[in-house]
């Protein structure tokens, strides 16, 4: 079966979720492109959207119109070229009527995965549980034909597990794509040993349809997304569990992201980065990545502590950001979490500007990362500014510094490890998944001429 | 064609030129309405003068309001200005964005059927009212629907002019065409930054010039521009009296504070057909001809020049329509700097409608109102040197892919 083929009956389990919505949007967009044009003559299209929530499912239907619309005012260009031979059509508003209308013809929401049978290519994107993928894999493989390929956003779950476990012989690929989908550039396409190889050259196709950046990892728990996201998390972690002794927990919280946002020109600090992420969802990755990688300790009692207590991060329905290591109002912090009292204290200058005082001056040449993000120079002025952080002797830049140095081995054994080819992929994945402007292994810790 | 009576201006206003680029424009915001543009432009205006009941007559010119505004009858809406505008004849005109010149045109008419002294001027449009992509939809009515529309680009305008720069391109050479059109961006932002109504007025990027080379994405636009190669979308109204000598009395305005209207040219071609030469502005060029004729004057007589720039290249073949330099020496003349503040032949001394802003229906009351502003010393920042061997200013207003054109000739009044 060719791929134009496979295109026409297509489904997503797990659909009204985050990322199932999203993957939902762009197979809708890509497939009525298909339909409208020269090889969809004839064909008849079906996208079955499939998720166990119901009232979840009336909420993708709303959301699937109105990101259409956006998508199909972003390419109306494209658009006119599909509607040319429509007369009927003219104007530009005429045209993304008729795409949304049309693209809005292909879904079916279901409850019942029973309706997977005979499509050519499924999406899974349901919660990160190893016994609940199999099980559902496992009434995939009787449903489904011999030929259907799956495609699963797993965080983390080893994709051979899933494929020997179940027998899929060879019928699966990790489509990891990040949050949100629609958005988000990058994709990570983890294959294993036994992962048919016509899988793997359609996956990349696929991935360039939807437009997105593909970076190739191999199938070791977190591959290399989580792989270096989870281990710099634990990392400050332990640097904040460090600085508690001496600082408290609330302050220590507090210098820890600063840093690790400020000082080292971050989109995020790191527990930000957590909250943002879900507390619960960096514990279930982590329970994932300690099951299946040897001879390293990936635990926290601390983030343990934190879900026992409620903390858990994550996002509301509206998008807004729920309680975690901080407290958010209109995204921004607001306040930090006290572990001793359960509770949240204020961020206010009385106690966050002396730590301010006590981390030093931020060095020369610093720039927020909002400043630096577009600026094509940014690679000059990043490495004058990481010059200036090495030669000045204060808290901030040594613990900057050390930070700096983490991130480089965690991005370095993601390589010796096997999970990334080289370093572009690893400096690949870090600045188009989590937007940093730099990538993990870099100079910017040591001089240039200690390096070897 | 002589002018059988005088025909003064005076009085000029507008509001700020509100869209992208201004500080206070919030595209998710509420923003005022099509009648508040009107009301402020038309009170500055009334405002400047002793008694609003010696106004005969009101024009309004708008292109598409029926669209932006889902609004008609404009010419009802006077009224919202001031109750004495209740009873008084009002016309609305159209000419896609040569609207403001016909405005004006129409008013200059009645002063000379003698049927008024004294007109009240408008030109308004309030686009920000959708996304540019159903805005571009709008405004190709400026075109011909039945023939040209179905097979036109999602952005129908920019790529009508995008054609032009491509032939220009093709004749005269990419590089000295393309310099050119950075150019004449780089002088509208600079001027802009002179005029605090200019929606470019905020404007602080370091280097221009990186940013009119941008190179063009015809995946998501045109062929040949960029974006800064093309006009802003706006929100605004510009407003002045069309006055008879005796309009000039009764509203107790000094010559001084008045310029005269000693030519002006109107011209239409056929909007079915495409641009013989697209290097080539004739119909411009047509109505510029006219306007000299009658004013018994020459390109070397001007003291600067208000043009319709709706895109980078339409600026040059304006430039050219002028008559200053000749066809295909534009470029060289943009690029030299002669356009500027200091330069030959100054232009668009406020931006133009890159820099200071297009909303098309009234753009071209806006660029008269500049003009009175050079010719009566009001025009602060951007003031021109107006010499006394050169003391005329040129305004050339025009709609769609140069199809209705309107220009004036005028000096300062008494001189
Ligand atoms: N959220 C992220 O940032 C992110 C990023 C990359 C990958 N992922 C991965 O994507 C997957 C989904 O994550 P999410 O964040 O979208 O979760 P989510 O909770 O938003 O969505 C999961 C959806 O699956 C549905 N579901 C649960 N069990 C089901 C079943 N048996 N059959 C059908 N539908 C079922 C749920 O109703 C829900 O709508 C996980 O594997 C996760 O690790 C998440």
């Amino acid at each position: 079966m060719d791929l134009a083929q496979r295109y026409t009956d297509v489904g997503v389990i797990g659909a009204a979720g985050k990322m199932g919505s999203g993957i939902a949007l762009l197979l809708c967009q890509q497939m009525t492109h298909r339909r409208l044009g020269p090889d969809g003559k004839g064909r008849r299209f079906k996208l079955t959207l499939m998720d166990v929530n119901d009232a979840a499912l009336d909420g993708l239907q709303s959301y699937l119109a109105s990101q259409l619309k956006r998508m199909a005012e972003k390419s109306t260009i494209l658009l006119r070229g599909l509607y040319a031979d429509r007369k009927d059509l003219v104007e530009n508003g005429e045209i993304i009527d008729a795409f949304v209308a049309d693209a809005l013809a292909l879904p079916r929401f279901t409850t019942d995965l029973g309706a997977m049978k005979g499509a050519h290519m499924v999406f899974e994107a349901i919660a990160e549980n190893i016994d609940l993928k199999k099980k559902v894999y496992g009434e995939l493989k009787n449903l489904c034909g011999p030929e259907t390929w799956f495609f699963t956003n797993t965080s983390s779950i080893p994709i051979s597990l899933l494929d020997r476990e179940v027998g899929l012989g060879g019928r699966i690929v990790g489509y990891h794509f990040y949050n949100p989908p629609a958005v988000q550039k990058l994709l990570e396409l983890i294959t294993g040993p036994d992962t048919q190889s016509d899988l793997i050259e359609a996956s990349k196709q696929i991935a360039s349809d939807l437009r997105k950046k593909v970076i190739p990892a191999n199938d070791i728990a977190g591959f290399i997304g989580n792989g270096h996201f989870i281990r710099d998390g634990l990392y400050g972690i332990s640097e904040l569990e460090r600085l508690t002794g001496e600082h408290g927990f609330p302050e220590a919280a507090y210098l820890v992201n600063h840093v690790s946002q400020d000082w080292l020109i971050r989109p995020m600090g790191i527990f930000q980065l957590i909250d943002y992420v879900g507390v619960d969802v960096f514990q279930c990755i982590l329970g994932v990545m300690n099951r299946f990688i040897d001879g390293e300790d990936l635990h926290s009692t601390l983030i343990d502590a934190l879900m026992d207590k409620g903390v858990r991060g994550g996002q509301n329905p509206d998008g807004s950001q729920k309680d975690g290591f901080f407290r958010y109002e209109k995204g921004r912090p607001v306040a930090v979490y006290s572990l001793d009292e359960g509770k949240y204290q204020p961020l206010d200058d009385s106690w966050t500007g002396k730590l301010d005082g006590l981390l030093g001056t931020l060095p020369e040449g610093y720039v927020p990362w909002k400043g630096l993000a577009r600026d094509p120079g940014k690679n000059e002025k990043l490495a004058a500014y990481f010059a200036n952080l090495r030669a000045t002797d204060t808290l901030g830049s040594s613990l900057a510094t050390s930070y700096l140095k983490r991130s480089k081995e965690i991005g370095e054994n993601l390589i010796k490890s096997g999970v990334a080819a080289n370093a572009e992929d690893v400096n690949g994945v870090l600045l188009n998944g989590f937007f940093h402007l730099y990538g993990p292994i870099n100079d910017y810790a040591a001089d240039p001429q200690t390096v070897h | 064609m002589q002018m059988r009576r005088k025909v003064y201006l005076a009085a000029g206003t507008y509001t700020v030129s509100l869209g992208t680029g201004r500080k206070e424009f919030h595209p998710r915001k509420p923003r005022p309405g099509i009648e508040h543009y009107m009301q402020e432009a038309g009170r500055a205006v009334i405002s400047k003068i002793p008694d609003v009941n010696v106004i005969d007559e009101c024009v309004v010119g708008n292109f598409m309001a029926a669209r932006f505004n889902r609004q008609g009858n404009l010419a009802s809406l006077m009224p919202t200005i001031d109750p004495a505008l209740v009873y008084k004849p009002c016309t609305r005109v159209e000419g896609a964005c040569g609207s403001g010149g016909l405005s004006i045109f129409t008013g200059i008419k009645s002063i000379l059927a003698e049927t008024a002294d004294v007109v009240l001027s408008l030109g308004v449009e309030v686009q920000n009212t959708v996304k540019a992509i159903y805005g571009a939809d709008v405004l190709a009515g400026a075109g011909h629907y039945a023939s040209q529309r179905k097979n036109g680009h999602a952005y129908f305008f920019p790529s009508m002019f995008s054609d032009r720069a491509g032939a220009a391109f093709e004749k005269f050479g990419h590089e000295k065409v393309r310099r050119a059109m950075t150019q004449w961006y780089v002088n509208a932002v600079e001027g802009a930054r002179r005029c605090p109504e200019a929606q470019e007025y905020h404007n602080t990027v370091e280097d221009l010039h990186a940013i009119g080379n941008t190179p063009p994405n015809p995946k998501v636009f045109v062929d040949h521009l960029n974006f800064s190669d093309c006009s802003k979308v706006s929100d605004g109204a510009a407003a002045l009296l069309v006055l008879s000598e005796e309009g000039l009395k009764k509203t107790a305005i000094a010559a001084k504070d008045a310029v005269e209207v000693v030519g002006f040219g109107t011209s239409v071609a056929d909007l079915t057909k495409q641009p013989e030469d697209p290097t080539q502005a004739d119909t411009s060029q047509s109505a510029v001809g006219k306007a000299y004729e009658m004013a018994g004057i020459h390109a070397k007589d001007l003291a600067f020049a208000e043009v319709h720039d709706c895109f980078s290249i339409t600026g040059i073949l304006m430039a050219e329509a002028t008559g200053i330099c000749g066809h295909g020496e534009g470029y060289d003349f943009i690029s030299e700097g002669r356009t500027k503040l200091d330069g030959d032949l100054p232009m668009n001394l406020s931006g133009g409608l890159i820099g200071h802003g297009h909303y098309t229906g009234g753009t071209g009351v806006r660029e008269t109102v500049d003009s009175w502003k050079q010719l009566t010393g009001r025009a602060g920042d951007f003031q021109v040197k107006v010499p006394s061997d050169r003391p005329y200013g040129l305004m050339i207003s025009m709609g769609g892919n140069d199809k209705t054109v309107v220009t004036l000739v005028m000096q300062q009044a008494g001189s």
